[in-house]
């Protein structure tokens, strides 16, 4: 049972061959004995969850089901779940129980699926190997020997995907939260056009980068999610009002004649040569769905990162200043004053990278260096832009690595946080350009999975989304398992 | 662009971050790489480049100016570290 997708999970609790309890309880039994060394969840929400179940059977049993009635997921800690704690992997947040639901968790609840729980996080969704969270590492369900990571920030999802605790999980993505974990659990997430998903209730880390999207195993889906995540939402005043299409009706399209760009930019001395030759296998396989592969060019591809960490922490330290302990969060005990209330409070309850990056965006943004960071990366931001607008004229998707290579050890990456950085090197640009960008599995490398990037153009995600689909109709990279959870790769 | 313990711990106070003389060597240290990674924005070219500051250029909605929020203080204030009496506690402000 818990090998299945949504989508065949929907098909067997419509034709009655398990009920959503029994399905409910088999995938919590799984994370009562999985998750205790994976640490995926920081919150597993039972009692709501077979409450949710067996609410779901009522409406399965009188007809009223639709295809997402009484299947399992979870959220990532990142949206406001009301009466439930809601942390964001973060000690500021850790007995912070949310007052209302975020518009994402309201849009599941009426769709009918059952939370399990909330899962872990880097702190406040910085970082990109799970190791910031203060609820403690998530290791990757693809280790064996050593311990490693799963990728981040939602590398609780994408770890409780992969070992198959839940079928689906949300996510999200500021500078590739979604697709760097989904290239190294071997897992299919989408972050979708900025705007598309609402961000009410979502905690914030930077505002005009960060978007919520689909974790799951197959394109299919991922399409199944992105029908209930996208649409305008009043509350979030820079979502989009655009047509929601149904995001499976295309799914079985032919690509025949579709034009991909390879931006030759992707393709230099950031690629390893076995990234490189497993990226041009998958390449082979889309030219037999008839789909022609052209050189393109993204030429300020290399200011991304450089640009990004001007704007990202210069949106995170004004986001983050709303935390002062004074209506919510952590307080320091006995402050003596207010400005020693602020001051420990702050201190106590952010961990390490969360504090660099307010310090980074204050600077940033301090008399006298805004000309010289902020407005000048907001300008680059333009002409990255630019870079894609012009791309997309000549081809349909792009295509290129998710991450430069498969999932690492733990303190690997040493203490100098640039090294942590370039592993969203090849991510970041669509966050910033606002482009759909999706992760899904390409092959093998020593053993573990890695991922290839699409990245489409404004609202195009069926399209890419179709093209995804069609790959996995002819290669199984996305049905394999970690053998440490005992499922049978089929 | 160097930047020493004193920015570090000018840039700490507007910030609202405590930062003890160990760890603004260290953050130096790192804020330094950082700051040399972002330096390679000043090579691009950006004459005339309008800034962009939502990716769709996007400009802020507005609603009609009418009330549409329930009083929701007991709740909300539920979850405070200190209130009474509907308002929230902090330390002492005026002597």
């Amino acid at each position: 049972m818990f090998n299945k997708t949504v989508k065949e999970l929907s098909t067997g609790l419509a034709q009655g061959e398990f009920s959503s309890t029994e399905l409910t309880r088999c995938f919590l039994d799984r994370i009562n004995t999985l998750d205790g060394k994976i640490n995926s969840f920081i919150t597993v929400t039972e009692e709501s969850a077979i409450e949710q179940a067996r609410l779901a059977d009522e409406l399965i049993a009188k007809g009223h089901a639709n295809s997402w009635t009484g299947i399992p997921f979870a959220h990532k800690d990142i949206f406001c779940t009301e009466g439930v704690r809601t942390t964001c992997g973060s000690k500021m947040l850790e007995n912070f129980i949310s007052p209302y639901d975020a518009s994402l968790v309201t849009k599941f609840k009426e769709a009918g699926a059952v939370c399990l729980g909330k899962t872990n996080m880097d702190e406040f969704a910085m970082g990109s190997s799970n190791e910031t969270s203060y609820f403690g590492k998530v290791i990757n369900p693809w280790s064996t020997d050593v311990e490693l990571v799963p990728g981040g920030s939602s590398g609780g999802s994408a770890a409780a995907v992969a070992a198959r605790l839940v079928p689906i999980a949300t996510a999200t993505d500021t500078g590739g939260s979604i697709r760097q974990p989904a290239s190294l659990c071997g897992l299919t997430g989408l972050k979708p056009t900025y705007g598309r998903v609402s961000r009410y209730g979502m905690i914030a880390f930077a505002s005009s980068l960060d978007q919520a999207g689909p974790m799951a195993r197959t394109a299919e889906d991922a399409a199944m999610m992105l029908n209930i995540m996208s649409g305008y939402d009043p509350k979030d005043s820079t979502s989009l009002k655009h047509d929601v299409p149904d995001y499976t009706a295309d799914l079985n399209k032919s690509v025949k004649g579709l034009k991909i760009g390879l931006p030759k930019e992707f393709f230099n001395e950031h690629l390893s040569a076995e990234l490189q030759a497993t990226l041009q296998t998958a390449i082979k396989a889309f030219e037999s769905l008839g789909i022609e592969f052209k050189e393109i060019s993204l030429p300020h591809s290399d200011l991304s990162v450089p640009a990004y960490y001007v704007i990202a922490p210069a949106e995170c330290s004004a986001n983050l200043s709303r935390f002062d302990g004074v209506r919510y969060g952590h307080r320091c005990k006995d402050p003596q004053d207010l400005m020693d209330m602020y001051l420990r409070s702050r201190s106590e309850g952010f961990g390490q990278e969360v504090k660099r990056r307010i310090l980074i965006g204050t600077y940033a943004l301090s008399a006298g260096y805004y000309d010289a960071y902020y407005r000048k990366a907001q300008q680059v931001r333009r002409l990255i832009k630019n870079d894609f607008v012009e791309a997309f004229k000549e081809v349909d998707l792009i295509l290129g690595p998710t991450s430069p290579s498969e999932a690492f050890g733990f303190n690997s990456k040493g203490d100098d946080p640039v090294k942590m950085y370039l592993e969203d090197i090849f991510t970041i640009s669509t966050n910033l350009a606002g482009l759909p960008g999706m992760s899904l599995p390409a092959g093998l490398l020593n053993n573990l999975p890695i991922g290839m990037q699409l990245i489409g153009n404004y609202f195009d995600e069926a399209r890419m989304l179709n093209v995804a689909h069609q790959f996995q109709n002819i290669t199984d990279w996305h049905t394999l398992a970690p053998s440490s959870i005992a499922v049978k790769n089929s | 662009m160097s930047i020493g313990p004193e920015d570090i711990k000018k840039i700490a106070h507007l910030a609202r971050l405590q930062v003890n003389e160990v760890e603004a060597e260290k953050l130096c240290h790192d804020i330094g790489n950082i700051l040399n990674l972002v330096d390679q924005l000043q090579n691009a070219n950006t004459q005339g480049v309008e800034p962009m500051a939502n990716p769709m250029d996007a400009t802020q909605i507005l609603r009609a100016d009418v009330v549409s929020e329930t009083n929701k203080r007991d709740k909300l204030q539920k979850i405070a570290p200190l209130v009474e009496d509907g308002l929230f506690l902090v330390p002492k402000v005026i002597e």
